[in-house]
């Protein structure tokens, strides 16, 4: 018989992290900081923060099974990993459009397991959609009237302050958004996304699709927000640039977290560069 | 001439009413992509209400209250037997509404008894002369109705901040929510606008001949309307509705006379004969967009 094309772990798919944390020896720091022990260590005080997730969509079944995650005030913190790892469900039931099935998400230490999205809003939490995330046929000048939909008498000051960030958005205000290309309708969600002045951004694939060109600019603003005191969480494919411009990063799969640290040590880390970002890791 | 016309005014009229039915079903298809079946009880139970309130505190009156006040029922049955449902299968929700339909009229049924109740319109039957035709007021009055309700609707939809979001809501749900947006809030203001615009058409189905049992039917005509006009337009029911009564106007004057093979009555059919010949032209209705999709 020939070799079997993957292997197969004998005791199912479900490897608890109780057994990865007993071979404790072994571990790359970065996995060291991924377990348990070390996120409760590291969360204390955090911005947003998750502890032991579970959720899903189809009942009976969980895409995130223990997800732990944390976000420091002021951070910009990349969530990479393979395509189906769970980083957009990460978003979505952070931002309480999942229902959680257990575990805890907080900000600033207050629980918002489970609240509405519109109560995420007013608290300051701006996300901003994998695809299709602007209204078409609205102009761009409606779509921001659509971010402070909650606050509508800010809306004067926090558009001037989205022009400066987007000069476009301002020249084509009155054009819908649906004539816009990718890179264009990028910053109208951004944007967006900025009108409530929010203290953290969750970002779901923001260089998604976009030329090269445009990615880079998605980046390059996607610090520029954060200098100006936004903290934020982006998920990204493209994941050596995350890496880079990010304080520190996250390796999802299936479901958990398997590695954290700082950008530079993520892609310095042999197995995450192995698993994640190498030859592998792309042909996936 | 004068008969082509008459029959024209007379289409435009009752045509007015089948778009304010017509929009309401729009406006909730737009918000929750579901064809709401309760239409026609929400429209017989503004008419009677509106024939118990003409007396005390006259037709105006009755009309404004009835409208506020079957907006609010539509709000209390969204809320109750709508909501709960989001996320089943459209047909489901279709179903609901139907059943709702029934149980509405059910009880509406008491209150009008076996007999035709006079809504208390001013018009009746009287006629104005204009340029030398007598035209009913009542057409007058239903077009002028139509012209009000559809031109706030509009104004609503483009400059207020929940018309903003509603718009925002029919075009895609989740991103909505994102920007705090109930998108459950859209869906019961969807139906408080249709409550109160079949509220309104039903005071005016009565205007001249009353309303009995059997009046919800003719809510039904906004059904090809829509159709017609497309499902996900406002201004596509408006025109689909104007369409509907001016070919039942036409049919009704005209086909015993030149289509007598036709037989009787043909006029009752004719909006759905309108509606095949739309659909073999446009599938998705005048003004529809592609993505709809047939319940
Ligand atoms: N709306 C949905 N309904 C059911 N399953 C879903 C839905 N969205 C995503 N999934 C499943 O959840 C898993 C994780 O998806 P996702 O979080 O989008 O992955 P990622 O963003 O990391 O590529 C996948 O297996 C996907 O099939
Ligand atoms: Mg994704």
């Amino acid at each position: 018989m020939s070799e079997p094309l993957f292997e197969v772990d004998e005791t199912g798919e479900d490897v608890t992290r109780a057994d990865t944390a007993s071979s404790a020896a072994e571990l790359s720091p970065a996995e060291k900081a991924a377990t348990r022990e070390e996120h409760l260590k590291l969360a204390e005080g955090a911005l947003v923060r998750a502890d032991d997730l579970v959720a899903g969509y189809v009942p009976g079944v969980n895409i995130l099974r223990g997800c732990d995650f944390y976000l420091q005030d002021g951070e910009l913190v990349g969530i990479i990993g393979p395509n189906g790892a769970g980083k957009s469900t990460l978003l979505k039931t952070l931002f309480g459009l999942i229902p959680v099935r257990s575990g805890e998400v907080t900000l600033r230490g207050e629980s918002i397991t489970g609240a509405p999205a519109h109560r995420l809003v007013s608290m300051g939490v701006g996300y901003v959609p994998q695809n299709n995330n602007v209204f078409p046929s609205l102009s761009i000048e409606e779509n921001m009237q659509m971010g402070v939909f909650l606050r509508p008498k800010t809306f004067k000051e926090r558009f001037d302050y989205v022009i400066d960030l987007f000069p476009l958005l301002g020249e084509r205000r009155k054009g819908k958004a649906g004539a816009l290309s990718g890179g264009e309708r990028q910053m109208v969600a951004m944007g967006r996304a900025l009108m409530m002045d929010p203290s953290v951004l969750l970002l779901d694939e923001p260089s998604a699709g976009l030329s090269p060109v445009y990615q880079d600019e998605v980046f390059i603003r996607c610090r520029r927000i954060n200098a100006t005191g936004v903290s934020i969480i982006m998920v990204e494919q493209n994941a050596r640039r995350c890496l880079q411009i990010c304080d520190r990063g996250y390796v999802l799969d299936q479901g958990r977290n398997a590695y954290t640290d700082s950008g530079r040590s993520l892609m310095n880390d042999p197995k995450v560069i192995e698993l994640y970002l190498g030859t592998l890791a792309k042909a996936q | 001439m004068r008969d082509v016309l008459l029959t024209a005014i007379r289409g435009i009229g009752f045509g007015s009413i089948y778009a304010m039915l017509a929009v309401g079903f729009v406006v909730i298809y737009k918000s929750s992509r579901v064809i709401s079946f309760a239409q026609p009880a929400l429209m017989l139970a503004g008419a009677v209400l509106v024939s118990y309130l003409a007396g005390p505190i006259g037709f105006y009156g009755a009309v404004l209250v009835a409208a506020l006040a079957i907006a609010a029922l539509g709000l209390g049955v969204e809320r109750a037997t709508i909501r709960p449902m989001i996320g089943r299968p459209v047909f489901v929700i279709a179903i609901i509404t139907l059943g709702l339909d029934i149980a509405i009229r059910v009880v509406v049924n008491a209150f009008i008894g076996s007999d035709v109740r006079n809504v208390g319109d001013p018009w009746g039957l009287s006629a104005v002369d204009v340029f030398g035709l007598p035209v009913q007021e009542r057409y007058i009055a239903m077009v002028l109705v139509l012209v009000v309700t559809v031109g706030a609707l509009f104004a609503f939809f483009q400059y207020s901040r929940y018309g903003l979001a509603m718009r925002a809501a029919s075009l895609d749900q989740e991103t909505a929510m994102v920007q705090g947006v109930s998108v459950g809030a859209m869906m019961a203001l969807s139906w408080a606008i249709a409550g109160g615009l079949a509220a309104v058409a039903g005071a005016f189905v009565g205007a001249g001949g009353g309303i009995e049992q059997n009046t919800w039917i003719i809510a039904l005509k906004a059904l090809p309307a829509i159709i017609i006009g497309g499902l996900d337009s406002v201004g596509g029911a408006v025109i689909g509705g104007l369409l509907v009564g001016l070919v039942e106007s036409f049919f009704a004057t005209y086909q015993g006379e030149y289509l007598p093979w036709l037989g009787q009555n043909f006029s009752l059919v004719s909006p759905y004969v309108l509606l095949l010949v739309v659909l073999l032209v446009r599938p998705y209705g005048i003004f529809g967009t592609r993505e709809v999709e047939r319940v």
